[in-house]
């Protein structure tokens, strides 16, 4: 009885699912090509404009307070999307050596926090050394957020690359900018990652990553994983309405900043075409 | 034969293995191990041997080294002294944090052993290094001029 319910629940939400990613899909390609965005892209590109869900920490009014702030940075420096797995050159200024800037091109492992509290690490392997620098989105001193490649890959955390060969988390500094076609979707990088020997930073082999190729595990770390697995709590539904924001907010909070975001929107597409001139230089 | 045989294996795998007695730790005390990252003679020799130096003593009144502070190291039967100029610890915003321990040795006037630091420095210490610096005392911003690059 029980394993015939979870199993009908099982294709009921199977099936949602790719209702939802079709109707998703849909909506993607209308939109793209008119600056208008649906609330599922939305939520995507400006993860940060939704609160933290924790009840704790709830707080209407310095919410709508940190939107506002945050729309008036975004006025000042364009942040455009990215996902964890693009790659990133970030410009801030630098109080150490006078009137210069730093310039850091990495791979984004992790994007946290919401608000004006949102931060993201960027990794990249200058000299056969492993660097990583945290950023806040709403530094001040950064000057320019600029994709050099948007893609996404398998997983919400690239924290593995740390523990991965260091060819996974080497760019080129002066890499140039990937232009995406107009209207297409935000591609997915299936590479799978080799992981270097024990020992590591993380157990990875409890976080069933999608990422990592197939490592090599004793069978006491197997055991160990499968004893503290916990493959019910994507069931659980009040888990996941304590974590998340609930739809009708999120339309709410979208609706009062659409249009603010709308007209960003189309100041970078007229920047854009004003930056895409390029200068003449001689030959010879 | 099987009996004696036994023993020696285990004591060659032992010496193969270049095992540290110290575990990896993410902060910087007494007994954690450092990579040195200029070409200095002695720094060289120690990490190509696979014996980095261990770490004796931390000149702070906290007994954590952090970024830009002096150590006090003990390198192939030595003591020499260095500063922090890279660590693994999580750091504060847009301060890099390197994937490993990083040293450069000096002696008691500030000046490094080597010529060469062949990993990025952080650029915080530009500043860290000039507010440790006493008039007449240890320079301690010559090593920033044998970096090869900042970060």
């Amino acid at each position: 009885m029980l394993v015939s319910t979870i199993r009908h629940f099982k294709a009921v939400n199977y099936h949602a699912r790719i209702l939802r990613t079709f109707s998703s899909q849909i909506k993607g390609q209308s939109s793209r090509s008119d600056t208008s965005k649906s609330l599922s892209e939305l939520r995507n590109v400006y993860v940060e404009f939704l609160p933290d869900p924790t009840v704790e920490f709830r707080n209407p009014i310095r919410e709508k307070l940190e939107r506002l702030d945050m729309l008036a940075r975004r006025g000042q420096i364009d942040i455009p999307e990215f996902y964890v797995g693009s790659i990133l050159a970030v410009t801030a200024s630098d109080p150490h050596s006078l009137g210069k800037t730093n310039r850091f091109v990495g791979i984004c492992i992790k994007r946290e926090g919401c608000g004006l509290r949102a931060k993201f690490i960027l990794r990249n392997v200058i000299d056969h050394q492993g660097v990583e620098v945290l950023y806040e989105m709403y530094d001040p001193a950064l000057q320019k957020v600029e994709v050099l490649r948007l893609e996404k890959r398998l997983d919400d955390k690239l924290l593995y690359l740390r523990d991965a060969l260091p060819e996974y988390s080497t760019f080129d500094p002066d890499m140039e900018i990937e232009v995406l076609p107009e209207g297409s979707r935000v591609p997915v990088n299936p590479l799978k990652v080799i992981l270097k020997p024990k020992p590591w930073l993380e157990r990875w082999e409890r976080q069933n990553l999608r990422g990592v190729q197939e490592f090599e595990i004793s069978e006491r770390d197997k055991r160990r994983a499968d004893k503290v697995a916990t493959p019910w709590l994507k069931y659980d539904l009040m888990k996941n309405y304590m974590n998340t924001i609930p739809e009708e907010e999120q339309n709410e909070i979208f609706s009062e900043i659409h249009e603010q975001l709308q007209q960003l929107e189309l100041t970078r597409k007229k920047l854009k075409r004003k930056r895409s001139f390029v200068k003449p230089f001689k030959l010879g | 034969m099987l009996y004696i045989s036994r023993p020696f294996t285990s004591i060659i795998t032992y010496l193969n293995r270049n095992i540290h007695t110290s575990k990896i730790q993410c902060e910087i005390q007494k007994q954690t191990r450092l990579r040195v990252v200029d070409n200095s003679e002695i720094g060289k020799r120690a990490m190509a041997e696979g014996r980095p130096p261990k770490c004796i003593h931390v000149y702070n009144k906290t007994g954590v080294g952090r970024l830009g502070d002096k150590v006090l190291v003990a390198i192939k039967g030595e003591k020499k002294k260095g500063v922090l100029v890279g660590l693994k610890q999580n750091q504060k915003v847009k301060v890099p944090k390197f994937d490993s321990n990083n040293l450069v040795l000096i002696d008691d006037n500030g000046t490094p052993l080597g010529t060469r630091i062949h990993v990025p420095i952080p650029t915080v210490l530009r500043t860290i290094l000039k507010e440790k610096t006493i008039a007449k005392g240890t320079d301690y911003t010559k090593l920033l001029g044998i970096a090869s690059k900042f970060v």
